[in-house]
């Protein structure tokens, strides 16, 4: 809606009633945002601390291999991450969203209901159900090796042995891109099926119908009305789903273990332990300009479809 | 071919402990316009999605140009509706919603672009392609609902109340306008409505249903002039019922003691015996009013109220302390017409076949 020029008795009227958002988003989030900018320019004090002397060295550092593999990882788990949660989301708001109206709003209570629980304690979950003594690799290494084992003396198979040698070893879950991936898709889950589920809802019925009518099998529906017309949840859900995959830290840093670090990890240990504050600055100001091109290129890519 | 374009044989539709349709059977011919009337919630529109394909009969068989359709999914039937809000695609321009149903059955590009055209100049919206549904009118997106349905030459055209969003006088123009297109085309129309007027004005024939029954199957002047029951006479225009007991049966005719004090001559019906409670029907426009009695054993009353309502008058006419009677005379003349004052006496008198003996 387009905000038409007002009297400038309206203009001081409509800045005393944004005053205390525009306070807060000043005072909390513009000058902190600058400060960074302005020290990711600066150079590491020999104690921590900053030295203002500009340059462009922080962002040049970002360009070496390490970073930049790190970089591609972050945006491959992210990716990953999202496309997994539309996957599993989708059918999962259209389920809710296509049952009677007095079991929807319980559905959706059901899906939030593990979500009021602390997240760090939820991804802590993760790591006893992923580590190698973990619920999986118990399991996997205990009853399922002893059974394969049993069964291989009884029937000498050749495959077989192969089978019961590899149960012998805890599978490598904890530590890698998938025990993250997990992680991650199982946090935002919720941010995936809300947004699309609100977009089923809202879809006429009759339009399915009116597709069927015309000689529209379920696939055909499916793709030339009912996904078109669904793309803006898809689009905000995915969108809400990428973002905070792409800065994720804590999932990262306690599934990911040493071996699988994403770029959060980088920000907060420069931060915390290397005490590079200009060189975290920068990696943050990459990361949200890569969160805001990619957000923007996003929405323009389904903004066409969406305009109803 | 069958000579039905639509069957429907003993159908019932339940949803849960709901009897949406009960036992339905109707023959729908070929090239009629039939009209399925009746009150919301009578099951005329589950009658519809039964042929449609949307609703699975429970019971019962409908047949689409002879054929049973037992569960066949509605792309694959031959028929097209008319849905009542239009339900036009919101993301696709007008051509891309004509266009859809031919592109389904891969119809090659250069017919779809004809036959697209064709059916947009059919219902009066050239150069409308480019523009999406709601950058149009209600009136508009009609037909483009029709267009999209048409294009597709269907031997059956379904319509579900397809005009009840449109104001009155739009309304009357479309009714007219549906009932030549009907014509031209030459495609069996079935078309669910609530407003009895409309379905007289359109329909062939007309099945009035309540309750997830049929009633009544007629034409218009059938249904209108021989309701089958009270429920037929109350709905489709205006009744007055006169509830009474039957005196004696004299040849054709019967003698109706109403109120216990004012005996009425109607013609007999069949199972009509004496000592019986029936209700006489009269429509309040077939009733002539008079200052003089016309004849020995006329009906009079008193005028409790006049209703000046341009092209007539309607007189509110008490018989017997416990009946009131609707009359309606026609403001035929020029100029001033004779007007019975409030609490005038007046003698009633209608032709003998314009009241009918309901039984039940």
């Amino acid at each position: 809606m387009a905000v038409q020029p007002r009297t400038r008795r309206e203009t001081w009227r409509l800045l005393f009633l944004l005053s205390p958002s525009l306070f807060w988003l000043i005072v909390f989030f513009f000058i902190p945002l600058l400060l960074v900018f302005a020290m990711s320019f600066g150079q590491r004090g020999t104690y921590g601390g900053v030295r203002w002397h500009l340059n462009l060295e922080n962002y040049a550092r970002l360009f070496d291999p390490l970073y930049l593999r790190i970089f591609w990882r972050t945006f491959r788990i992210a990716l990953t991450t999202t496309l997994l949660c539309l996957l599993i989301g989708y059918p999962l708001a259209y389920f809710i969203a296509t049952r009677p109206v007095r079991w929807r709003s319980s559905l959706v209570l059901l899906l939030m209901i593990p979500f009021w629980t602390n997240f760090l304690v939820r991804t802590y979950a993760w790591l006893v159900i992923l580590r190698d003594q973990g619920l999986i690799n118990t399991l996997w290494t205990g009853p399922i090796h002893a059974f394969l084992l049993q069964v291989a003396e009884a029937v000498p198979l050749p495959f077989w042995s192969s089978l019961v040698q590899a149960t012998a070893q805890p599978l490598p879950l904890f530590g890698t891109d998938l025990a993250i991936i997990i992680g991650l898709v199982y946090g935002w889950l919720p941010d995936m099926v809300l947004p699309t589920y609100a977009a089923i809802e809202r879809l006429d019925r009759s339009l399915i119908e009116a597709a069927q009518d015309l000689y529209a099998n379920r696939l055909q529906t499916f793709l030339r009305v009912i996904l078109p017309l669904t793309m803006p949840g898809i689009v905000a859900g995915s969108v809400l789903v990428f973002i905070p995959s792409l800065g994720a830290y804590i999932t990262p840093d306690l599934l990911g273990g040493a071996r699988s670090i994403m770029i959060g990890n980088v920000i907060y240990a420069q931060f915390m332990s290397a005490r590079d504050y200009p060189f975290g600055s920068a990696t943050s100001f990459v990361l949200m300009a890569v969160m805001v091109v990619g957000t923007l290129i996003y929405f323009r890519m389904g903004g066409g479809e969406t305009e109803v | 071919m069958s000579e039905y374009a639509v069957e429907l044989e003993e159908v019932s539709k339940h949803f849960g402990p709901v009897v949406a349709v009960n036992r339905v059977s109707l023959t729908i011919r070929d090239g009629e316009f039939f009209s399925l009337l009746g009150p919301s919630g009578c099951g005329k529109t589950t009658t519809l999605r039964l042929i449609a394909g949307f609703e699975i009969p429970t019971e019962g068989t409908v047949y689409i140009e002879g054929k049973p359709q037992g569960e066949t999914p509605p792309y694959r039937r031959p028929v097209n509706t008319v849905f009542q809000n239009y339900a036009l695609f919101p993301h696709m321009t007008v051509y891309q919603n004509v266009a859809f149903g031919l592109e389904m059955r891969k119809v090659p590009k250069r017919e779809i672009r004809q036959r697209v055209l064709e059916a947009l100049e059919m219902v009066r919206l050239p150069g409308m392609e480019d523009r999406r549904p709601n950058q149009l009118s209600g009136g508009q997106q009609q037909r483009v609902a029709l267009a999209r349905a048409l294009v597709n030459r269907p031997k059956v055209l379904l319509l579900d109340e397809p005009l009840g969003a449109l104001d009155l006088k739009l309304r009357k123009a479309m009714q007219l306008e549906l009932k030549a297109l009907q014509h031209r085309v030459g495609i069996t129309f079935i078309y669910v409505t609530h407003d009895q007027e409309e379905a007289l004005t359109m329909s062939d024939r007309i099945a009035v249903m309540n309750e997830g029954r049929v009633l009544q199957v007629g034409t218009p002047q059938e249904i209108y002039e021989r309701p089958a029951n009270r429920f037929v006479a109350d709905f489709i225009g205006e009744t007055n019922f006169l509830p009474g007991q039957v005196m004696e049966v004299v040849g054709e005719q019967v003698v109706v003691l109403v109120d216990a004090q004012m005996p009425i001559r109607v013609p007999a019906v069949e199972a009509v015996t004496t000592g019986r409670w029936v209700t006489i029907a009269v429509r309040p426009e077939k009733i002539a009013l008079h200052a003089q009695p016309p004849g020995p054993e006329a009906i009079s009353g008193e005028v409790e109220e006049v209703i000046y309502v341009g092209t007539d008058t309607r007189y509110q006419v008490r018989l017997t302390p416990e009946t009131v009677i609707t009359v309606r005379q026609q403001n035929a003349q020029v100029g001033e017409a004779v007007v019975f004052p409030v609490g005038s006496r007046v003698y009633l008198s209608w032709p003998p076949e314009a009241a009918r003996l309901l039984t039940e």
